[in-house]
C-alpha cells in the first residue's frame, strides 16, 4: 500500500483581503523508502501542503475545503483529534527550516530529546536519556554523552540542525517531511546533512518529502519531483528525466535561469515577472503571464495535469511542444 | 578580464588589511581578554572595469571586508588604496570626496529601504549629501532617469518601498548605488535574499550596467555558482584570510586548495547525471571560531591533508612551490595559501572539465 497519498487537496485563508486559495487540488504520492522533491519558489503552497499533512495547519484561518490525506490508506482529514495526535511525531515526523527557533531555548537537548520517549513510550527518566544519547551518537553529534545537557544555543547551526534529525527519528516515524532543512546552512555543512538524512533514510526505509527551492540539492537526493506554481502541481516526473527534458515552461525556465558551477554562461535566462499574487491569481495557467510560449487558450482555460507517460505529467496545454524545443 | 588588467593600474589596491574586535569583560573596567579576528590580513587588487567575488562561508569575514573597504569600519592595521590614496586615514571631507566614487548594495532590500521615504527621496537622498552632481531643480529628472536604468517604471517615484516586490527593492538599492555615478559597487550578498527565477533578472542587470557605465565591482556572496557567472576574479575566504585567489577558470576548474576544492565539491549541480560522476569531499566538523583560530593553517583542523608542518607555519598566499616552475599562462599557476598545494579536479562537475 502506498504510505502517503495526497488526493485533490485544497487549502484556503480567510483573509482582510478576501479568500486566498494557497493550494488548489494537489496530488502526490510517496512509497516507503522513496525520496518526493516539492519544489517551489515562495508562495507556491509547497510549504502549506506539508503542514496539511503534518496536521498542524493553523485553522482557522486556514480551511481545507476539500482533498484527502491517505496514510497507510487512511484518510487523516476524517480522523478525530486524538488519533492524529498519535500519528504526529511518532509516524510522521517533521524537520523544519530554522533549527534554532524550532528548538526551545530554556531546556537542554537532551531533555527535548528525551521528551519524545517520555510522553509517546511512557519511559523513565534514565532511560529516555540513555535513548537520547544514543540518538545523538546516531546523528554524530561528537561527544553525545558530555553534550546531551547543553543548551541549544551552545551547538553551531549544522549540529543544531542534526539534533532536529534526532528528534525527527526519535520514534523511527514511516515518513518525514523536511521543509528546506539545509537552506540556512552553508555549503559543506549541508552536504554532511544532507549525505546524513539519506544514509538514515536508507537504514530505517522511510519515506521522504523534501521541500525545497534549491534545484542543486533536489538533484542530488530526490527520486521523484513535483513542481509547483501558484497553489499547483505544474510537473511531476522522475528527477532524471525532468531535468533531462523538462515538459513544462516554468520548469525550463527556472532550470536556465539558475547559473552553474559548471559553465560559465553569457546572460542568463530570466522568466520575466514576478510570482503571481495568491489573491489574485490569474485566470487560465497561472503561468501564463510570464511564460514564452503563452497562446490564447493560455489565458482563459485551465490546463490540467496531462499524462506525458506512466510516470510524469505536466500541466501545460502545450507540453509536447515544449518537451520536444 | 585579463587584457583590461595588462594596460591599467588597479583602481583599489588592498594591503595587510585587518580588523580585530575586541573581546573584553568586566563591567565598570573593561579590559580585553581577546579578539575576534573577522579579518586577518588580506591583500588584493581591483582592476577598472572588472568584477572580483569574494566567496566564503558564514563567518568568514567577507562582509566585514566590504565595510572596510566602504570605510564603515576602521582597520586594525593595513591599507585601502583607491587611486593611490590610503582612504582608511582619510576623515571629514576628503573621506566624502572618496565616498562618491565608492557605493554600496546591501543584501536586505526590505530593511535597507527606509520604510518612510518614497522611493524618489531614497534615490535622490546621495544628491542631498553631494549636491555638486546634481543642482536641486535637475534632481527629480534625476531620478526618473535612474529608475529607467534600472528597470523601473519612472512613475513609480513617489510609491513606497512596501508597493515594491523583493526584485524591485534590489533594483531600487541598485538605483540608489548608482545615483552619484561611482567607479567602484561593492555588493554583498546581493541576490541571496531573492527568489531564484528573479535572482537572474537581477545579475543580468548588474552586468548590464557594468557595461554601460564601466564600473568595477566587488561581488561578495556565498553562493559559488553565481560568484563564478558574474566575477572575472575571485578570491576565497576562510576565517579572516583569503586562502586562494585568480581568475575565474583558475578557482573553478583548477582549485589547488583543499578549501576550496572541499567547497566546490559540496556545491549540488542541477543535473542529476552530472552528479553521479562527481567526486564529493565531505569535511568533517564546523568553522572553527575566529575568536581562538587554530595556529599555522587556519583550515587544518578540517583539511585531511594537514601534516604537523601546518600547525607551526602558516602558509603564505603565494604560488605555492610545487608549481613554482610552471608557466604563468598555465591555469594553476596562481596564489594559493598551502604546504601541499595541489590539482584535483575530479571534485568539479566533468561538463567543465
Amino acid at each position: 500500500m502506498t504510505l502517503l497519498e495526497v488526493r485533490d487537496l485544497h487549502v484556503d485563508f480567510q483573509t482582510r483581503d478576501g479568500v486566498v486559495k494557497a493550494v488548489n487540488g494537489v496530488n502526490y504520492s510517496v512509497e516507503a523508502g522513496e525520496t518526493l522533491a516539492v519544489l517551489g519558489e515562495s508562495g507556491s503552497g509547497k510549504s502549506v501542503t506539508a503542514q496539511a499533512v503534518m496536521g498542524i495547519l493553523d485553522m482557522p484561518p486556514g480551511r481545507i475545503p476539500k482533498g484527502e490525506i491517505l496514510f497507510h490508506g487512511e484518510n487523516m482529514l476524517t480522523m478525530s483529534k486524538e488519533e492524529r495526535r498519535k500519528i504526529r511525531g511518532a509516524r510522521i515526523a517533521m524537520i523544519f527550516q530554522d533549527a534554532l527557533s524550532s528548538l526551545n531555548p530554556v531546556l537542554t537537548v537532551g531533555y527535548q530529546l528525551a521528551e519524545m520517549f517520555r510522553v509517546h513510550q511512557g519511559l523513565g527518566r534514565k532511560e529516555a536519556k540513555a535513548r537520547s544519547i544514543e540518538l545523538m551518537e546516531r546523528v554524530k553529534i561528537p561527544a553525545a554523552k558530555a553534550r546531551v545537557n547543553d543548551y541549544p544555543h551552545q551547538f553551531s547551526g549544522g549540529m543544531r540542525q542534526r539534533i532536529m534529525i534526532a528528534m525527527a527519528l526519535a520514534l523511527e516515524p514511516d515518513l518525514i517531511i523536511a521543509d528546506e532543512p539545509t537552506t540556512a546552512l552553508d555549503v559543506t555543512v549541508q552536504a554532511q546533512v544532507m549525505a546524513l538524512l539519506a544514509d538514515l533514510q536508507r537504514e530505517y526505509n522511510m519515506g521522504l518529502i523534501l521541500i525545497t527551492h534549491d534545484l542543486g540539492v533536489v538533484a542530488d537526493v530526490a527520486d521523484k519531483i513535483a513542481v509547483m506554481y501558484a497553489g499547483r502541481i505544474v510537473e511531476t516526473a522522475p528527477v532524471k528525466e525532468l531535468y533531462r527534458a523538462p515538459a513544462h515552461p516554468y520548469t525550463k525556465g527556472l532550470l536556465e535561469s539558475i547559473p552553474r558551477l559548471d559553465r560559465k554562461g553569457q546572460e542568463l535566462y530570466a522568466i520575466q515577472g514576478l510570482p503571481p499574487n495568491m489573491a489574485k491569481v490569474p485566470e487560465g495557467c497561472a503561468f501564463h503571464p510570464r511564460c514564452p510560449a503563452a497562446r490564447d487558450i493560455c489565458r482563459t482555460e485551465l490546463p490540467p495535469l496531462a499524462e506525458v507517460d506512466d510516470a510524469r505529467g505536466s500541466a501545460c496545454h502545450f507540453w509536447k511542444e515544449t518537451i520536444d524545443a | 578580464m585579463p587584457e583590461r588588467r595588462e594596460n591599467s593600474e588597479p583602481i583599489l589596491e588592498v594591503r595587510d588589511l585587518a580588523k580585530h574586535f575586541p573581546l573584553t569583560q568586566g563591567i565598570l573596567f573593561k579590559r580585553q581578554i581577546g579578539a575576534v579576528k573577522a579579518v586577518d590580513g588580506i591583500s588584493f587588487d581591483l582592476y577598472p572595469g572588472e568584477t572580483l567575488g569574494i566567496v566564503g562561508e558564514s563567518g568568514c569575514g567577507k562582509s566585514t571586508v566590504a565595510k572596510l573597504l566602504m570605510n564603515l569600519e576602521r582597520p586594525t592595521s593595513g591599507t585601502v588604496r583607491y587611486k593611490g590614496e590610503d582612504i582608511t586615514k582619510l576623515s571629514g571631507r576628503a573621506l566624502k570626496a572618496v565616498r562618491r566614487n565608492i557605493q554600496m548594495v546591501f543584501q536586505d532590500p526590505y530593511t535597507s529601504l527606509n520604510p518612510r521615504m518614497t522611493v524618489g527621496d531614497i534615490v535622490g537622498e546621495p544628491f542631498d549629501i553631494h549636491p555638486e552632481v546634481a543642482p536641486k531643480g535637475d534632481r527629480r529628472r534625476r531620478v526618473q532617469e535612474l529608475l529607467d536604468v534600472v528597470g523601473l517604471n519612472p512613475e513609480y517615484i513617489n510609491r513606497y518601498p512596501h508597493q515594491f516586490s523583493g526584485g524591485q527593492r534590489q533594483r531600487i538599492g541598485i538605483a540608489r548605488g548608482l545615483a552619484l555615478r561611482p567607479e567602484i559597487i561593492v555588493a554583498d550578498e546581493p541576490v541571496s535574499a531573492l527568489d531564484v527565477s528573479v535572482q537572474a533578472q537581477v545579475v543580468n542587470l548588474m552586468e548590464q550596467l557594468q557595461d554601460e557605465f564601466g564600473l568595477s565591482y566587488m561581488f561578495i556572496a556565498h553562493d559559488l555558482s553565481i560568484v563564478r557567472h558574474i566575477s572575472d576574479r575571485v578570491g576565497v575566504m576562510y576565517l579572516g584570510k583569503i586562502v586562494e585567489i585568480g581568475t575565474e577558470t583558475e578557482i573553478y576548474e583548477h582549485p589547488t586548495h583543499p578549501y576550496t576544492q572541499a567547497l566546490l565539491s559540496a556545491v549540488p549541480v542541477p543535473d542529476p547525471e552530472t552528479e553521479d560522476g562527481r567526486e564529493r569531499i565531505v569535511l568533517e566538523g564546523d568553522v572553527p571560531s575566529p575568536a581562538d583560530p587554530p595556529s599555522g593553517c587556519h583550515f587544518r583542523t578540517r583539511c585531511w591533508k594537514a601534516q604537523q608542518r601546518c600547525a607551526v607555519e602558516e602558509p603564505a598566499l603565494a604560488l605555492p612551490e610545487n608549481f613554482a616552475d610552471t608557466l604563468p599562462e598555465q591555469p594553476v599557476h596562481h596564489p594559493s595559501a598551502c604546504h601541499f598545494a595541489a590539482e584535483r579536479t575530479a571534485v568539479i562537475p566533468p561538463s567543465s572539465r
